[in-house]
């Protein structure tokens, strides 16, 4: 790379007009974290590098009717930090908090996370799970996407060219409902999901599961929102024949490929496995709200 | 007068102030505010910036390599090729060390360098090695031990036979070496066990891991002399392989080791420094050269991967009647594996009559192994102690009495014919049995693992020199490396020696021209032997202190003595004077015949073998195979623990190393021979939170042939580990993994197989 270009506009509609007038390859940059590593290590070679935490709309955490936005510049630390966010969903701090180490979280943010398109992203599953949606601002205006649109395969995402992601909304929680977001690594941190699990669900009075969101990540080129998962829990106890079921719903729905972090075979059996104890840890923290 | 190798001076009641405490490290403080200058710290005047251009493929002929593009590139200074070097024969050590560096018939792995480029910028450099064409032709490519052994395996050199092997044909093979150990008659002793055990076990290559990727500068000056800036465990043996491989004289190159970001033996031979010389000598300027982390995966050697075949025989009582082994390690692209290690020390700890090894060096197209603490012994290690588990289990006794009832001690007669002097064997297998970790019953749901094992430690050639400073404080060089530590060691059996405070005395390490020839910092070794020639350092600066003590006072010689730190006259008989001080005596060098300074250079001997017991308590994940470990405790013989402190950081790292070996660390290769996972993301070693607290109890029987009764210890603590872990594996899950690492795929399988009955 002979020179980079390097802008960190204020506005919003400063940084859509520079994204979608670079003729090269262009990066939003947040925390960075995944952008400098592709780098240094030959990756990427951008044209143009956009900061975006200069942008008011895109930092911060916001609290209304419920439901939380958090901004897409905002960094992992600021949501463990929010004492109301980590109660209300602790499968998705669960994921956020396995973006790296103490100082990658520092920096690094959920919606880089989503946009750096690995299948293997932590904080994804939580947020599919969770039902969250992503605010788009791009040359075209404003539009609303579910999590789950947004990455298409391995480093391809829905977004078009000059589009940002400015925020994540997650929708208000009834009573009685739980997520938790388990993943599986060799180690116990500093590694790339396996097989990485959110379950989400809300009980009625009775204990009967009347909503349920299964989503698998590491297990296909997409993350998945396993319908088949949600199903054996909906109208369930979540006894243990109900979990039985959507373990078995979730190996069935894993397509992995066999590549140097795992076997195929490996991650079909262990995403039951897992996809059982995130439905687990829910149901224990739904009974408990 | 007797050396310090006849007569260590060893002395069992001796009261020791600075042996055996922890002072704070001398080199601490700069380690801890990052001042210390590591490989890549240092900076030249018109220092260039080197890159290495290296193989996409794992096994080519080099048909053609054109630099133009690369040379006109604005910023280039130097473009080099093989040509650039002296042309060694192949098949030569000195030819295959030359090929390892820059590859010249044929490349022989992903990753093998095979142009350098030296311009102002990285950047320039980086781009540069892209321009560099080099047409390839691709043949076929050979990874695995078993394949490259083959019947109709690609062959790697077509000159290769296999030495050591009476019956090989010839034609070209990939086998390098077969090497058998013998000792009386396996028949006869598997026909009197009871009980046999035997087992297939495989390991994969696994990497030292140091923090520290390799960085130097090199300085070729007009008239021919080279200076080299680097990070090594060997600068004096780095200095004598660049002689030879770019047929330079010895003295003309000065090699100045920086602070060492970790080696464990994987720095004991060079990388980049022969590239960065010649392309100082054609840029007219220094260069320098870092490796990147992928680079480091890429080029630089791991330990062997392995296959073995081990079989043991014990009575129903206990006493093992039977050891053998088949063995074969990969070496990479050339042979230098030191896998002889392996049947030197696998059963070297049990006094066995009856036994047969076979190992077998084997080429492959990967890069070329280099050491690692107690190099080729510990992926054995892990099968020979996971069938004495076995068998002590068959035989209904506790594995740390099986283990004792054929412990070797004092006049054992090695498979490699040493006759041992006092050993520490026995000693830590019962401090072993006294820890609270082994007293404490095993938690349930969890395994517990005991093992142990064996190193040689060594001796070797060693220099130094002491200097005393008109202030009577001492200055030491040393031309070994501080891989570990060994500074404030030094510094504190010096000042045990002179009977001064540690405080009075600094340890650096030297250049190739200041001092004799130092041996490689490995096996082992450095504390050991650095510390003997600085005793006798000590001990030739005290018969001079004393010498210039009876001058001043007009007495002779030997009407003095020399005791903590101080001269005084031997009696009343001699005269009344006041006892002088070290620094009394240096301040006044100026009237007795100046500076005092001492040499010592000797091919040290007398190195005691060291002995090591692990017991690590795990639990396996039995939905994923994942296994966490919970309490590990190493019990060590160090002869004497001159700095504790820094011996249970040997014992703990090494402990956790092992952990990395045993569960995660491979190497992955692609279909095309490519290292898929050059990078500590995907190769898993091990982090801070995979760690369980290393509890250390160290064991001290003295070795007398040094003068505080020392033994190395850095090479020890590994050769249990994988073999600990492997038997509380078999403990928690009941079947036996063999393939390393045992990883969580690895184990969900045997779980299910066990499960499918």
């Amino acid at each position: 790379m002979d020179q980079v270009r390097y802008e960190a506009p204020n506005s919003l509609d400063a940084a859509v007009g520079l994204l979608s007038g670079s003729d090269g390859m262009a990066k939003i940059f947040a925390g960075g974290t995944d952008v400098m590593v592709q780098i240094h290590s030959d990756l990427i070679e951008p044209d143009l590098i956009v900061n975006v935490k200069n942008i008011p709309e895109l930092t911060g955490i916001t609290h209304s009717n419920g439901s939380f936005t958090v901004g897409a510049a905002t960094p992992v630390v600021e949501m463990q930090e929010h004492k109301e966010f980590c109660k209300t969903w602790p499968g998705v701090i669960e994921g956020a908090e396995l973006i790296g180490s103490v100082q990658v979280k520092g920096r690094s943010t959920i919606v880089g996370n989503l946009c750096n398109a690995s299948p293997a992203a932590d904080s994804v599953p939580p947020c599919i799970a969770a039902g969250a949606t992503v605010r788009i601002v791009g040359p075209n205006g404003e539009r609303q996407a579910a999590v789950e649109d947004i990455v298409l395969g391995p480093r391809k995402t829905s977004l078009e060219k000059g589009e940002i992601i400015v925020s994540t909304t997650f929708p208000a929680r009834p009573p009685h409902s739980g997520d938790c977001y388990l993943r599986l690594t060799p180690r116990t941190e500093m590694d790339i999901a396996i097989v990485g699990a959110g379950v989400n669900l809300t009980l009625d009075d009775a204990g009967t599961c009347i909503a349920a969101r299964v989503s698998l990540g590491a297990v296909a080129p997409r993350f998945l929102l396993v319908k088949e998962c949600a199903d054996a829990l909906i109208g369930s106890k979540v006894d243990d024949e109900a979990l039985a079921a959507m373990a078995k719903a979730a190996s069935a729905a894993a397509d992995p490929i066999s590549d140097k972090r795992g076997t195929k075979e490996y991650r079909i059996k262990t995403a039951a496995v897992m996809a059982r104890r995130a439905a687990e840890k829910a149901l224990e923290r739904a009974r408990e709200n | 007068m007797a050396t310090i190798l006849e007569e260590s001076g060893f002395n069992p009641d001796a009261d020791l102030k600075v042996v055996g405490t922890n002072p704070v490290k001398h080199d601490g403080l700069d380690k801890v505010l990052g001042r210390a200058k590591f490989g890549a710290d240092a900076y030249l005047p018109g220092m260039l910036y080197g890159k290495i251009l290296r193989s996409p493929h794992a096994h080519a002929i080099i048909k053609s390599i054109d630099t133009s593009k690369a040379e006109a590139l604005p910023g280039v200074k130097a473009v080099i090729t093989s040509a650039d070097f002296p042309e060694i024969p192949q098949g030569t050590g000195w030819g295959d060390m030359s090929r390892n560096t820059i590859a010249r018939e044929k490349a022989l792995f992903d990753g093998h360098p095979v142009a350098a480029v030296a311009a102002t910028s990285e950047q320039v450099a980086k781009r540069a090695c892209k321009l560099v064409e080099v047409e390839y032709e691709v043949l076929p490519h050979v990874i695995d031990v078993e394949d490259a052994m083959a019947e109709g395996a690609p062959i790697l050199h077509d000159y290769m036979r296999t030495k050591g092997d009476e019956n090989a044909l010839d034609v070209p093979t990939n086998v390098c070496e077969k090497m058998v150990s013998k000792l009386g008659d396996v028949a006869v002793g598997f026909e009197a066990a009871d009980c046999v055990v035997e087992h297939e076990f495989d390991s994969k290559p696994m990497h030292q891991g140091y923090i520290e990727p390799q960085g130097c500068i090199a300085d070729y000056s007009e008239d021919g002399l080279v200076e080299v800036w680097t990070c090594t465990q060997a600068p004096f043996v780095y200095r004598d392989r660049l002689s030879a491989v770019l047929k330079i004289d010895a003295a003309k190159i000065n090699v100045q080791q920086s602070e060492l970001g970790g080696g464990f033996g994987g720095k004991t031979g060079f990388y980049a420094e022969p590239l960065a010389i010649i392309l100082s000598k054609k840029a007219s300027a220094p260069v320098k050269m870092t490796l990147t982390r992928a680079e480091v995966f890429r080029g630089t050697g791991p330990v062997s991967g392995t296959k073995s075949r081990i079989k043991m025989g014990c009575t129903k009582d206990g006493k093992i009647t039977a050891a053998e082994a088949d063995l074969y390690f990969q070496t990479g692209p050339y042979t230098g594996s030191m896998y002889f290690n392996a049947p030197n020390a696998m059963f070297t700890r049990y006094e066995l009559e009856n036994v047969y090894i076979e190992a077998y060096e084997v080429v492959s197209n990967r890069p070329k192994v280099n050491s690692f603490r107690a190099p080729c012994v510990p992926q054995i290690v892990f099968g020979v102690e996971g069938i004495i588990d076995e068998m002590a289990k068959k035989v209904g006794m506790d594995p740390i009495d099986f283990r004792l009832k054929n412990a070797a001690k004092e006049g054992h007669t090695t498979i490699y014919g040493d006759t041992w002097g006092p050993v520490g064997f026995i000693e830590t297998l019962e401090a072993a049995k006294e820890t609270d970790h082994y007293k404490t019953p095993v938690k349930d749901g969890e395994g517990r693992g005991i093992s142990c094992g064996f190193w040689f430690n060594r001796g070797g050639e060693t220099s130094s020199t002491m200097t005393l400073a008109p202030d009577g404080t001492v200055t030491i060089a040393t031309g070994t490396a501080d891989v570990a530590g060994s500074r404030i060691s030094i510094a504190m059996m010096a000042a045990e020696e002179l009977g001064i405070s540690v405080d009075k005395v600094r340890v650096r390490m030297a250049d190739t021209n200041s001092l004799g020839f130092n041996r490689v910092t490995a096996g082992s070794r450095t504390t050991f032997s650095v510390g003997m020639v600085v005793v006798d350092n000590a001990r030739k600066c005290i018969t001079e202190l004393c010498r210039r003590a009876a001058n001043i006072w007009g007495v002779a010689e030997e009407e003095v003595v020399y005791e903590d730190g101080q001269v005084k006259p031997a009696s009343s008989n001699v005269g009344d004077f006041e006892p002088m001080s070290v620094g009394e005596i240096t301040s006044k060098t100026t009237m007795t015949n100046g500076a005092i300074v001492s040499s010592s250079s000797m091919n040290v001997t007398g190195a005691g073998p060291g002995f090591g017991v692990n017991i690590v308590d795990l639990k396996v994940d039995e939905g994923t195979g994942r296994v966490d470990v919970l309490r590990w405790t190493v019990v060590q013989d160090a002869g004497k623990a001159i700095h504790p402190v820094q011996v249970e950081g040997q014992l703990q790292g090494a402990a956790i190393q092992g952990m990395g070996w045993a569960l995660n660390e491979e190497y992955i290769y692609t279909d095309e021979g490519k290292l898929d996972n050059p990078g500590f993301l995907d190769y898993r070693m091990p982090v801070a939170s995979d760690a369980p607290m290393v509890d250390c109890k160290i064991v001290e029987i003295p070795n007398p042939k040094h003068p505080f009764g020392l033994r190395g210890v850095g090479e020890v603590p590994v050769v249990p580990t994988m073999a600990a872990v492997g038997n509380a594996i078999t403990d928690a899950i009941g079947i036996r993994p063999t393939s390393l690492p045992m990883s969580p795929p690895k184990l969900l399988k045997l779980i299910e197989e066990r499960d499918a009955g």
